[in-house]
This record gives structure tokens, sequence and C-alpha cells, in this order.
């Protein structure tokens, strides 16, 4: 785990200033977090901090609840992806997504992760795209030859990496994780784990965790979110894992790391 | 079924196994109580439902009793029926297919009406909708629901038959025609249509528009190959529902489709349908035990076959087209 510190440029996304409704309740404020790119970075803090909101406003997921609106700016690559010019559907095609309860289509292994390289406009050899993410989320193996039967047939663990797979498969550039274990047993989570830590060579990779040693094993970089007194999300304190970990700066993180929170 | 709860009292905590004393007094509280008033709602329960069931078989005898008595008759044989194509009792032809010919055409039109627009109104008060507007428009779909069929009936007939000869010019459409009388019916289908549609949309888990949207899915995507595909069992069992509805319906037919039975494919024909028939022939001008009157139980029961055929194909197709999801 690296101890640099943050270089100036590159990074791979960047919230400048950012606030969130959910119509008049501001659940975060002012948040400023730089994502350094093919890294892990892990948001941890206790529930109801803004964690998920965060996460989901990486690709404007958070459109989808009508009553949601941020202010600020999401740098991607140097362009606000909450500018009116841009396309929703592009940023989640660019930024992908893996949430917390397995959620594959009831459809086929196969067609799970077909169907979002074709509604992306994929034109290679559908076959390869399809065994090439099974591979990167090591479950081509058990699932070699069963790819016509349902999703649904598979583990929660297996499922999830499947549903990692077929994010895989849009060629993202960035893939969110929201609690992607929480539904998991101890060895599959152990798995996701292995699995993120092989993809951070290709992608950046921002997980939302609820577990500390998760955050703390498999993570590069690890922010800290607490609920401020008037019930928004701030962050508190963030840098690279090991210094969060074992010399946390702000009293606060100590408390919540060391399991002292309320 | 006796579902006896054990209600942990104070004593359980409190004694231990070899209080030989307390134990008794545990045991004694773990003896059957009898819950009169339990066993008399259960039963009350099981009567109501036993009412429909029982209903229905009285139906089923009543009918076919009197068809029996139809089929006795000299004039009339079994194959003949079912394959003839006159139906004029007055000189003993009895072929039911005029009949069932009218009852497809009005149905078919009615679900060419009812299907699509039904099916594309779920989608959008599901996936596209803002709160507001289906808050406003769902109760206009359920007023639509609530119009009577006979009001139905008259607005094919004085309204939409009017219509359809401006458009299509009067000799080409004849006042009573199966067209107009279809196209009606599926106006008055569309609102249950669309809200069973809607309701097996809305049911499919958010999770599963979240991976859609999450992956670069457009709405549409989204909607017509993750939602539709995944609420596909409830949307057929709309669909079915529908058509026997359709295939039932009685007053709107009556009123505008004909009252005469025609072996005819031209929709702008009158043409009289099974239900059309029955209201017709029990409304009073035939003599009571005559192969004529006797005819409509035959009707009946055949009308009944094929709605429950419907039935059954609805539940298979279900179970066929189930995309499972947790």
């Amino acid at each position: 785990m690296t101890e640099t510190p943050f270089p100036n440029n590159a990074y791979a996304i960047e919230l400048r200033n950012v606030d969130i409704f959910y119509g008049n309740f501001r659940a975060v404020k002012d948040i400023n977090l730089q994502i350094e790119p093919r890294k892990i970075t892990a948001i941890i803090g206790p529930s109801g901090c803004g964690k998920s909101t965060v996460i989901r406003c990486f690709n404007r997921m958070n459109d989808l609840v009508p009553s949601a609106h941020l202010n600020g700016e999401i740098l991607f690559h140097g362009k606000n992806i909450y500018d009116p010019d841009v396309d929703p559907v592009q940023v989640r095609r660019l930024i992908g997504m893996v949430f917390q309860k397995p959620n594959p289509f009831p459809k086929s292994i196969y067609e799970n992760i077909a169907w979002g390289a074709r509604v992306n406009g994929y034109r290679g050899n559908m076959d390869d795209l399809v065994e090439q993410s099974l591979r990167q989320a090591a479950l081509w193996d058990e699932v070699k030859d069963t790819l016509k039967k349902s999703a649904l047939a598979l583990s929660g663990g297996q499922q999830q990496r499947l549903c990692i797979a077929r994010t895989l498969a849009v060629r993202p550039e960035i893939i969110l994780m929201d609690e992607p274990c929480s539904a998991l047993d101890p060895i599959a989570t152990l798995k996701i784990e292995d699995l993120m830590r092989e993809l951070s060579t290709q992608y950046t990779i921002i997980i939302v965790t609820h577990n500390m040693q998760q955050a703390a094993r498999a993570s590069d970089f690890t922010a800290f979110f607490t609920m401020d007194t008037d019930r928004a999300g701030i962050m508190v304190e963030y840098g690279p894992t090991s210094q969060i970990f074992t010399r946390p700066k702000d009293k606060r993180t100590e408390d919540y790391i060391t399991g002292r929170f309320g | 079924m006796e579902q006896e709860m054990f209600r942990p009292t104070q004593q359980t905590q409190a004694i231990s196994p070899f209080d030989v004393h307390a134990s008794s007094a545990l045991i004694a509280n773990l003896r059957k109580r009898p819950r009169w008033g339990e066993r008399f709602i259960q039963g009350f329960l099981f009567f109501c439902g036993a009412v429909s069931i029982l209903t229905t078989l009285g139906i089923v005898f009543e009918l076919g009793k009197e068809s029996l008595l139809f089929f006795q008759t000299p004039e009339v044989n079994l194959i003949e029926f079912l394959t003839g194509t006159k139906w004029q009792p007055t000189i003993g032809e009895f072929g039911v297919l005029p009949l069932v010919n009218a009852t497809l055409m009005t149905t078919l039109v009615a679900m060419l009406v009812a299907l699509p627009l039904g099916l594309a109104a779920a989608i959008y008060l599901s996936e596209y909708a803002s709160p507001k507007a289906r808050g406003f428009l769902k109760p206009i779909l359920e007023i639509l629901a609530g119009i009577p069929t006979v009001v139905y009936g008259y607005f094919a007939l004085t309204f939409m038959t009017p219509l359809l000869r401006t458009i299509l010019g009067s000799e080409t459409v004849q006042i009573y025609n199966t067209f107009s009388a279809g196209l009606v019916m599926g106006i008055m289908i569309l609102p249950l249509v669309c809200s069973m549609s809607e309701d097996a949309l809305n049911a499919v888990p958010r999770a599963l528009r979240e991976a859609a949207y999450g992956m670069g899915a457009t709405k549409l995507e989204t909607a017509l190959q993750v939602v539709v595909p995944a609420a596909l069992s409830g949307i057929i069992a709309a669909f079915i529902l529908a058509i026997s509805r359709a295939v039932g319906e009685t007053m709107i037919v009556a009123l505008a489709a004909g009252s005469g039975p025609n072996f005819t494919f031209n929709p702008f024909k009158a043409a009289e349908t099974m239900t059309g028939y029955i209201a017709r022939i029990s409304g009073g001008d035939v003599g009571y035990d005559t192969p004529d009157y006797n005819s409509i139980f035959a009707i009946g029961l055949l009308l009944f076959t094929i709605t429950l055929a419907l039935n059954i194909l609805s539940r298979k197709l279900s179970a066929r087209f189930r995309e499972v999801y947790e």
C-alpha cells in the first residue's frame, strides 16, 4: 500500500464542494475528494453518514431519485459530469456500478454479460467478450459449462462476481462498489477482495463498506465519513489507508476505527 | 389446522428442571386449549371459499344437464354442432361456427386495441410517469373501467359505427358490425390490461432497473429489455384474462355487432356472437324446451370451456415464461 502523497494531476475523478440534497434535506455537505486512478478507495463511516449517497453521485445514479439534486462539481477528465450537456447514460457506461445485493438479471449467465455490451453497441465477438469478462471476474472456471443456465441458480458470491463481470464487459474506467460483500459469507467476501486487488491494476475502484477490516485489508486509500450535528454527512478525513488506520489525524476517525463510536 | 402456540410464561425462566412441582404446573400450562372462536372463524372462511367452488360446480352441472337435452334432440349431433357453418334453428341447422367466428373476430379486434395500448400505458405509468402524472392518470383509467358495458354498447352503436361509416364509407360498413363492437370492447378492456400489467411491472425489484441503468442502458432499453421480460408472467396473465373477458362480453356485442348468425370474415358486416345469441334467445321470443332454447346451454358450455381452456393456458404460459427474480 502506497504512502505517496496525492499527485496534483490526473485524478480519476474528483468531487469539488459537493452537497447532495433529497428535497430540502441536505444528505451530505461540502465533500472534496480526489480519487486516485487505478487504486482502491474505500469510503467508510457509520450508517446514515451518506456513503451510499456519495458513491451514487459518481455515476449520476442519484438522478433516478426524483427529489435528489446536487450542488458542486464532479470532475471526470476535467469535465463536470453534472453539466447540463452531459448524458448520464454515457457517464454510467464509463463509470460502472456493483450493488449491495447481487442483482443479476433473470436471464442466462451469458445474457447477463452480453446484454450490457449489446446496449452499448459492442460489435465484436460476443463469445470472446463473455469469456474474457468472466475470466477477469474469476468466475469462468465455475460457470463455463453452464453459460445458458439462469444466473439466479448461482450462489450469492458467484452472482456478485457475475455482476462484476457484467460491469467489466461494458469496459468502464471506474467501478463503483456499494457494499458489494454485505450479503456474502466470509469466503465469498475474500474472493471479491482478491478480485478487486486484481482489477485495480486496470481499473479505478471506489468501494463503500461497513466492514472496517475490509477497508483496511483491501483498499489503498480510505475516506472516513460521519454525520454532522445537522444529520448531514461530512467527510472527516481522507488519506492512505495505512495512515487512516494507524495514525488517524482526527479524533472522530480514531474513535470510529477503534470501535469507540457510539 | 391446529397451531397451538407455546407461550413462555414467567415460570419458564425461573424454574430449574429439577423443581418437580413447578414443572408439572408448566406442563399443565402446555395443555391444548379449545379456542372455539378460532375454529368458528376458520369454518366461516372455509365456507366462503366453498361457496364459489360450489357455485361453479352448480353452473357446470346445470349447463351440462341442459346441453344434454339439446344434444338428445334428433336433428342435432355433436360433430355437426362443432363443425357446421350454418346456424338456422328454424330449419334444423345447428352449426355453431358462425357464432364462434363472430366471437373470435370481436375478440381479435378488441385485443388488437387493448393489448398494445394497455401494455404501452402500463409501461408509461410504471417507468416514465412522474408521481404527479401517475396520480392524475390512474383514476381516469379506473373511471374507464367503471363505465357500464351497456353505455359502451351504445357508444359503439351511435358513435363508433357512424365514425367508421364516415371514414370508410357507408357501403362498406354495415350499421351492425363486429369491428365497431370489437374496437369499443378493446377500449373497455384496456384499463384491465393496463392496471394488471402495471402491477406486474411495479413488482419488478428496483435493483434490476438500477443494474441496467448502472451499465449505461437507456430508459427504454431498461423498460423493454429488463423490466418487461421480468414481469412477463404477470403481463401474460393480464392478456389472457383480457381475452377471457372479451370472449365473455355480452352487452356491447349484443347491441353493436348484430343479431343474426352470419358466417363471415368481413369485420364490417353484422354477425352475432355466442354471447349475443344467448342474450337474444334468453330474452324471450323462443319457446321454452325447444331445441333453439336448449341450444343456448350448449353454447354456454362451449363458452365456459373456451374460457377455462384460456385460464389453463394462462397458467401454463406464465409458468413457462416466468423469469424468477429475488
